[in-house]
């Protein structure tokens, strides 16, 4: 209990310390799992979408592959994104491995399938109200899947939300791909990794509690957004 | 000029579709309509014919299937058997040429204004036509604010103006005016006669026989899944030829 007590009183002595180096490492965690997020949103949502208003011969199997990809284990993803952006690999000609732009493309493999997945149960539900004015209106598919993307915006921040959830907190597949080199590749978790391998705990329990106050402000700042539109009736 | 056929013409001499005049969407003809759902028949052999012009209701006790028949001819439901056809033009087409209010509105989570927008961008069609069309529904002053805020007959009059932006031929309405107030559904059915008066079929299913007196020129009443009757409205309101239409005009339970 005594090392809560000091992580707190050191997680807040750093932050108004303005020490460059928290800074970097929370600027990179942000601007790493930020990217994922915007980078899966723009795959999974329009597949979610399409899955939402297409009916076809083995669909239960898709929406099954697609709900235990929600699952995904980091370690995994991450061994594979290793995999391929190695020199060796089929990607290695990119030169991403061990830098922010593997990070991002790991994290976006682990979070397409949450954005997928939980869009599509949201957009299906929502096009459960329209599908017979779509109908009566003669929309075509891609008409469908656009006006459902854009109507369902406020309420797909939430899935936005749980992906973003997804990327900031995992440590498995950027320590992978990123290999935590300080000041280029070191994020929030792992560098609570490496303070906690190293025994420094009061250390590591300061930099996640900065890292939860960070996902707390996303989690408001959106939430507040969804609140805004509900007032304006768009939810 | 030689009569040749117009599949003789080149392809290059012939006049673009939206030049060509079109074929009529009307008469319709329905035959031998049916539709069962768990071994219950909901609609049992309907044979109906709609000629052009002027305003069809079609009444009938809850579960006549009203509303199933609507979508049916509107091509939103596909029948177990029979046929629906307009005037020989593809379902799909026919579709397009015709629009459905429904008794719920389904509203787009957007203004008022951009609600009309969507289906005028939809079917490429000028969208300065938008403020027009509300101000003929009465709602041109609530045009920036959100669909979902508007009342129940607002919400109905603006679901009416997306379904006239898309410049029907026909027009059904499935209980359109049901839980309004009267004022909201005069307000509707003057709209709706409007309509008529420029040349839109008028197709409107209501259980307000009072409603049915003031839009009808005919009357299809439905009985369990078959067309009991389908008069001129100046012989069906005076003289019902049958049982179940007597006993629904003089509000008894209809079985």
């Amino acid at each position: 209990m005594q090392s809560i007590g000091e992580a707190f009183h050191l997680a807040l002595s750093l932050v108004l310390s303005g020490e460059a180096d928290l800074y970097e490492i929370v600027g990179l965690s942000l601007r790493v799992s930020l990217s994922a997020t915007v980078l899966a949103c723009g795959i999974g949502l329009p597949i979610g979408a399409l899955i939402a208003v297409s009916r076809f011969r083995g669909r239960g199997l898709v929406l099954i592959v697609m709900n235990a990809l929600m699952g995904l284990p980091p370690v995994v993803v991450g061994l594979l994104v290793y995999l391929y952006l190695s020199r060796s690999g089929p990607l290695g000609f990119l030169g991403l491995l061990y830098t922010p732009g593997a990070m991002i493309f790991a994290q976006t493999i682990l979070i397409v399938p949450i954005v997928a997945a939980l869009s599509r149960q949201l957009l299906e539900d929502l096009h459960a109200e329209y599908a017979e004015q779509f109908r009566s209106l003669c929309l075509t598919r891609w008409q469908s899947v656009a006006t459902l993307l854009w109507d369902g915006r406020y309420a797909l921040l939430t899935v936005g939300l749980a992906g973003f959830g997804r990327a900031v907190a995992e440590v498995g597949a950027v320590i992978i791909v990123g290999g935590n080199i300080d000041h280029l590749t070191r994020v929030m978790t792992t560098a609570i990794a490496l303070e906690t391998s190293k025994g420094d705990l009061p250390l590591a329990l300061a930099l996640g509690i900065i890292l939860l106050v960070l996902a707390l402000g996303v989690n408001a700042g959106v939430q507040a957004l969804r609140m805004t539109a509900a007032r304006q009736a768009h939810v | 000029m030689s009569d040749l056929p117009i599949t003789s013409v080149p392809p290059m001499a012939r006049p673009r579709d939206e030049a060509a005049p079109k074929r009529p969407l009307l008469p319709l003809r329905v035959s031998g309509l049916r539709l069962t759902a768990d071994g219950t028949a909901l609609l049992d052999g309907v044979e109906l014919t709609l000629a052009p012009g002027g305003c069809t209701v079609i009444m009938g006790p809850n579960g006549a299937g009203k509303s199933l028949l609507l979508k049916m001819m509107h091509g939103l439901l596909v029948p177990g058997a029979g046929d629906v056809s307009w005037n020989g033009i593809p379902a799909a087409q026919a579709t397009a040429r015709q629009a459905l209010v429904f008794q719920k509105p389904v509203l787009l989570r957007r203004s008022v204004a951009a609600n009309v927008d969507f289906v005028l961008k939809s079917r490429g069609r000028d969208r300065s036509r938008r403020d027009a069309l509300l101000r003929e529904v009465g709602l041109l002053h609530k045009a920036r604010q959100p669909a979902r805020l508007l009342s129940g007959g607002e919400a109905q009059r603006l679901a009416l103006a997306r379904a006239l932006a898309t410049d029907p031929e026909v027009l059904f309405l499935d209980e359109a005016t049901a839980s309004l107030d009267p004022a909201s559904v005069l307000v509707i059915e003057r709209i709706v006669a409007a309509a008529r008066d420029c040349g839109t079929r008028i197709v409107f299913v209501t259980h307000d026989v009072g409603q049915a007196r003031r839009m009808a020129d005919e009357v299809v009443f439905l009985h369990r899944g078959r067309v009991a009757e389908h008069s001129p409205a100046d012989v069906f309101f005076p003289e019902p030829r049958s049982q179940a239409a007597r006993d629904y005009l003089a509000g008894r339970i209809v079985l």
